[in-house]
């Protein structure tokens, strides 16, 4: 019992770790020190208050849209459309902060709160409505919500919505009254230049819900257990299809979250192509998380600090640029999906 | 003269020692039976010598020579054959090509020889008695048949010991009458064959030894005119058996439940036709039937997982036609369902989660505002594991860890707990132990006789005669025919399971 609860930590890290190395290879084969170029890594997202700031705020919507994937995969769907469900979310908080202007803060910021959850859902429960009603297979639909959702948000941000006598695709600006503090408002010292806000917080707060919507409620006994077998669930009377839309829709609140942290508490407008895919990033974090909140935390701060990291690259060596890093990642995630052979390995050592 | 002799045999698998110094002695042209409760180690020492798994210590002699079994081809070169308990069969695939699969005889040009292996496929065929045509496809087999085609397979192979893994769970009476002929032909022309098995009367009908093992162990070895049923169901649990359940004599009471016209159509076959009958208090109604003949279709009906085309069900004098799963089971109805691995629990859930599973939306496992009450659910298991005695009876640990028997009396448990008016209960002691199946029985029994209407749909003609009160026999969507206990026929049943009036 020890060993397989340990496995489940030590699996994740062995495959970091054999990330690590491959990439390590990587870098000495087009002319650069592997051990440098880590060091670099280290020191950018660690040693400094404003290292670990921008780390954090990095691993911000990571955490979001990680939750996402992690909660649809709990009830054994797969939701590779956070992507748009986070677009489609921030857009509509950036319209809601725009019309509420002249309301008070303890309105406004608690509108475009649920804005982003239901934003999100929405997207994300439609796919999970097809689903249950046509059988539609949930990966097909929200990869094809994702490229709707692109289409309708760059409309509205190139027409309608967009701010007038600029040249950069962003709506108007939300009022200060639908803006969440950064966090050198609330803590001394901290650089004022730092963007990391309220939303870190947030996104912790959403997975404590997570962890106790899953594991302590009678609601989330459905969902994992849908997620386990339909065949079991249809016959202790759980009904599939509800669970499976609720699942999605969730899901798809989550992913919507990031709009809080990017809009609100970041941005303030929203910006064409703000995301640069932390959704799909989203799906490597709940892989390699484990789909569990607290695995996901950690996942999302690790690729936080991946991409923090990533942005010295160019500036310290010849040869590396910051796409690095999107190589790292991809290593990550082919060992984190081929866990068996690990699985293999670790279960030799333990026989002999 | 041994065809096989196992010395020593030592396996171990991680926690567990499936073989411990396991001795078997086959001889040579004689059907060998090897019997034990599940998990006693006997499909795993069968494994050992066709080389699935390697013996971690231990000698195997054929025919007088140590060999070295590496793996199924060494097994196979040597003249072993396996036929296993699920067929490795691939259903779109003519026989012909099933069974040269892996060993495609083909010309100097590279050409298949279809009509050449097809030859010696019938001619093998014809030699034995097993009347199957090399060209038809397998999944137009009925399973009596596709057993017959891993048979040929085996022999295609040249294999000389036939080693059988529970050969006739899947069969009929009928079948079993004919399976049991061919391995008799068998023998008479020279081979060697095993059967592993866990039923009793089949070991006494056809076997010439019987070697019985319990926890991995070889508990005994003998010749099988000397054997009889309790001689060897107490070697195997390792105390006595009451094969005769003590059924208090029950005055049937008010009716429970009456069905009427039953009809349902699933993928556009008729599944249930015209199906009637009547259920009353404190009896235990029997529906026989070779499986797929309806008995699935009418459990889920009754269950609220499938809706009927016409008919009606009543309960109690209420109609609850096509209500939901959740709603039949708030009336008290419990649901034992067939296949407990599909249906019945959640094999990454704990013990403790499985045994809520179905309640667990409402007190007192769910408080009002909607979080589980964990001290109420640890509470409810860890008086239920030790009630219907689940080993090991821990609230925590994963059901899917659990052997078959015990997974099996968490679900009864469950079921049982919630204080059931109408029991029904499919298969119940399918793949289980004889410890648990004596369990079972005795707890439906004790549950007629606190006056609860049992059905009870089974495969096992046994299981039904000796619970019964009145057994309907069900045949292509039909009720066939009624028979009451008193006057239950194993040979009549038979017949009407199969088509015959």
């Amino acid at each position: 019992m020890v060993l397989k609860k340990l496995e489940v930590l030590i699996l994740p890290l062995v495959s970091v770790f054999a990330a690590g190395l491959v990439g390590a290879i990587l870098i000495f084969a087009v002319g650069e020190n592997p051990l440098a170029v880590y060091w670099i890594f280290f020191k950018s997202s660690i040693f400094s208050i404003n290292g670990i700031g921008y780390t954090l705020f990095y691993a911000t919507p990571l955490i979001f849209t990680g939750l996402s994937v992690a909660f649809g995969f709990r009830c054994g769907l797969f939701n590779i459309g956070a992507e748009g469900q986070l677009y489609i979310a921030a857009m509509a908080v950036a319209i809601t902060g725009i019309w509420m202007d002249g309301w008070s803060a303890w309105v406004v910021i608690p509108v475009c709160f649920v804005v982003s959850f239901v934003g999100g859902g929405i997207w994300g429960g439609i796919p999970g409505l097809l689903k249950a009603k046509f059988g539609g297979h949930e990966v097909i639909n929200t990869i094809m919500m994702n490229m709707i959702a692109f289409a309708l948000v760059n409309y509205l941000v190139v027409g309608p919505f967009h701010r007038k006598g600029t040249q950069i695709l962003e709506t108007e600006f939300i009022p200060e009254a639908a803006r969440i503090p950064r966090i050198h408002e609330l803590i001394p010292f901290i650089p004022k230049t730092l963007p990391l806000n309220m939303g870190f917080a947030i996104a912790l707060l959403a997975c404590l819900a997570t962890y106790l919507i899953l594991w302590k409620t009678r609601w989330g006994y459905e969902i994992r257990a849908v997620g386990i077998s339909n065949s079991v669930s249809t016959y202790a009377g759980i009904s599939v299809n509800k669970n499976m839309v609720l699942a999605m829709f969730i899901a798809g609140g989550f992913a919507g979250m990031v709009a809080i942290s990017e809009v609100m508490g970041y941005r303030y407008t929203f910006h064409d192509s703000f995301s640069g895919g932390v959704g799909f990033i989203g799906i490597a974090v709940a892989l390699l998380g484990r789909n569990h909140p607290v695995g996901v935390i950690l996942a999302a701060l690790l690729f936080g600090a991946l991409i923090r990291g990533s942005l010295f690259l160019d500036l310290n060596f010849d040869n590396l640029s910051k796409d690095l890093v999107m190589v790292l990642q991809g290593i990550i995630v082919l060992f984190v999906a081929t866990d068996k052979l690990f699985k293999k390995i670790l279960s030799v050592f333990r026989i002999g | 003269m041994f065809a096989v002799r196992l010395k020593q045999i030592t396996k171990r698998f991680a926690q567990t020692l499936a073989n411990d110094a396991v001795d078997i002695n086959i001889r040579q042209e004689t059907i060998h039976a090897i019997i034990g409760e599940n998990g006693a180690g006997k499909t795993t020492i069968m494994e050992i010598l066709y080389g699935f798994y390697q013996a971690d210590a231990g000698e195997i002699e054929l025919f007088g020579e140590k060999k070295e079994i590496a793996n199924p081809q060494d097994a196979i070169d040597n003249g072993i054959g396996m036929v296993h308990q699920h067929f490795m069969l691939i259903p779109p695939m003519t026989v012909t090509e099933n069974i040269i699969l892996g060993l495609e005889p083909i010309s100097r040009s590279g050409i298949l020889q279809l009509v050449q292996a097809e030859e010696r496929i019938r001619t093998l065929s014809d030699e034995y008695g097993l009347e199957i045509d090399p060209q038809a496809k397998v999944e137009d087999l009925s399973v009596g048949l596709q057993q017959r085609v891993e048979i040929l397979k085996a022999l295609y192979r040249d294999a000389e010991i036939l080693i059988l893994d529970e050969p006739t769970a899947v069969l009929t009476p009928l079948e079993v009458k004919e399976f049991f002929q061919i391995l008799r032909r068998l023998k008479s022309q020279g081979k060697t064959i095993v059967i592993i098995t866990h039923k009793l009367e089949e070991v006494l009908e056809i076997s010439d030894d019987v070697t019985v093992m319990r926890n991995g162990k070889k508990v005994g070895e003998l010749p099988t005119k000397d054997a009889s049923a309790n001689i060897l169901a107490n070697m195997m649990v390792g105390r006595e058996v009451l094969f005769s359940l003590s059924k208090n004599d029950v005055t049937p009471g008010n009716t429970t439940l009456k069905v009427e016209n039953l009809s349902v159509t699933v993928n556009d076959k008729p599944r249930l036709k015209n199906v009637s009958f009547e259920l009353k208090e404190g009896e235990i109604l029997g529906i026989a039937g070779v499986e797929g003949n309806g008995q699935t279709e009418l459990v889920e009906i009754l269950t609220g997982l499938l809706k009927l085309d016409t008919g009606t069900v009543w309960y109690l004098g209420e109609d609850i036609t096509n209500l939901s799963a959740r709603k039949i089971r708030e009336k008290r109805i419990a649901h034992i369902p067939a296949d407990r691995k599909a249906h019945g629990f959640l094999s990454t859930y704990t013990n403790a989660e499985n045994q809520i599973l179905g309640f667990h939306y409402r007190e007192p496992f769910c408080r009002p505002n909607g979080f589980l009450n964990f001290p109420n659910i640890r509470e409810n298991a860890k008086n239920l594991l030790k009630k219907f005695d689940v080993r090991p009876p821990l609230p925590d640990l994963q059901t899917g860890t659990l052997s078959g028997g015990n997974q099996q009396k968490l679900i009864v448990a469950r079921e049982f707990s919630r204080h059931p008016r109408l029991l029904i209960i499919a298969q119940p002691t399918r793949g289980i132990d004889i410890g648990a199946i004596e369990f079972i029985h005795q707890q439906i029994l004790d549950l007629r006789t606190e006056k609860v209407a049992v059905l009870l749909i089974s495969a096992e003609l046994e299981e039904i005669r000796s619970l019964s009160d009145r057994t309907l026999v069900m045949f292509e969507g039909e009720i066939a025919g009624e028979v009451s206990a008193a006057t239950f026929d194993m040979e009549k049943v038979g017949m009407m399971m199969t088509g015959h009036r």
